[in-house]
């Protein structure tokens, strides 16, 4: 989603009304009910979220200057920085260490990577295809990309085949490298 | 519940964690050591400081904690390192790059007394050539703008006599990139007339 994302892509930056950002704290809590005890920290009563309008629909929201989260259909999806500031309120996964490298530049994560004995899936029932995942690797404690399920968690175990998560936002990518000033 | 704070690597910008995995890995190292130190003993304690018969327990150490056996991990070891040599590379490729562009500031006539000041090979420097002309605009309180020039580069154009002020501005500019060495080359395409010089002929 953000394999090319530069300055030019952006069409409009404009500040959210106070009611509106109102709506979007409930959105995201309903979304990932974990976040509510920290909702307020995260996004102040008095802050200033700020909305940029990209390319094909997307639109980033940005709190001091730092992007916290993004939406391109109707779902709102952490951006890292959100997801390293408070780790536990998504569905995880984890892929081994081998696949580390090619998770940072960009490329779907396929089964094996995620069912070998480094990596973790959530038992069952586990989540369902198209959530939306962040992605955690062996031995390391922060997340390094976020994607979401091309099949079911439990497909996954079960088939063992494939591409398991497409990928929407990684380490290093434009958006993480992307700055407001 | 509280929020964490990331430490990001100043380098690679990366948790520290994955600088290993950025192929900045030297500097991401000493960037560490510099400003997290204690972060700095806790990722990379085992191998540094620890001499030859220790480096064994390391990496034997590396492999238990790691699933993917040591056929893999050698592997992926070599793959990184491989990336590593390729990015010092490619930076030393840009940077020699750098050192050899220089940047043109140019002085044109419009009118009888009226200049604009040109400015280009900037873009090489990673300079934010519409931002610059902004500050620049508003410096020298005059109309300032990013236009491509005939060789189909960017330049800045500023309206109005300020060469040298210019000048300055970029050299310190540089400086504070750490690259004093650049050349900068002004060209001035009609001497200023003195009018001070003048009365004295006489």
């Amino acid at each position: 989603m953000f394999k090319k994302f530069t300055r030019e892509d952006i069409h409009s930056r404009s500040n959210v009304k106070s009611s509106i950002q109102r709506t979007l704290k409930t959105k995201l809590v309903n979304q990932y009910p974990k976040l509510e005890p920290v909702i307020d920290e995260l996004i102040p009563k008095k802050g200033q979220v700020e909305v940029i309008k990209c390319e094909d629909k997307i639109q980033l929201y940005a709190i001091n200057g730092e992007v916290l989260f993004f939406q391109q259909f109707d779902e709102l999806i952490p951006s890292l920085k959100l997801v390293h500031k408070f780790p536990d309120a998504y569905p995880t996964v984890q892929v081994d260490r081998g696949a580390i490298k090619f998770v940072l530049s960009g490329a779907n994560i396929m089964c094996p990577g995620l069912t070998s004995p480094g990596a973790q899936l959530p038992d069952a029932p586990g989540f369902e295809k198209d959530s939306v995942v962040i992605i955690k690797a062996e031995n390391k404690e922060n997340a390094l990309a976020i994607g979401r399920l091309l099949m079911s968690t439990e497909d996954i175990k079960s088939i063992n085949k494939g591409h398991g998560v497409e990928l929407i936002h990684h380490l290093g990518d434009p958006l993480w490298n992307f700055s407001i000033e | 519940m509280s929020l964490n704070n990331t430490v990001y690597c100043g380098i690679c910008s990366y948790p520290p964690e994955y600088c290993e995995f950025s192929g900045k890995l030297k500097r991401c190292k000493v960037w560490l050591q510099e400003n997290h130190p204690d972060m700095f003993e806790q990722l990379y304690g085992g191998e540094e400081g620890a001499e030859e018969d220790s480096s064994v327990a390391a990496a034997a150490k590396k492999l238990g904690e790691s699933s993917i056996g040591e056929e893999r991990e050698n592997k992926l070891e070599k793959d990184l390192l491989r990336m590593q040599t390729k990015q010092e590379n490619r930076e030393q490729r840009e940077l020699a790059k750098k050192l050899s562009s220089k940047v043109v500031i140019k002085r044109e006539a419009r009118t009888k007394r009226k200049f604009i000041v040109a400015i280009s090979g900037l873009e090489v420097f990673e300079i934010d050539m519409k931002k610059l002309a902004k500050t620049f605009a508003s410096k020298f309180a005059t109309g300032c703008s990013v236009s491509k020039n005939a060789e189909k580069n960017q330049e800045i154009v500023i309206q109005g006599d300020v060469l040298e002020d210019v000048e300055a501005y970029i050299h310190a500019l540089l400086k504070e990139k750490g690259m004093e060495d650049v050349k900068v080359e002004t060209i001035d395409t009609k001497k200023k007339k003195k009018p001070t010089t003048t009365p004295e002929a006489k």
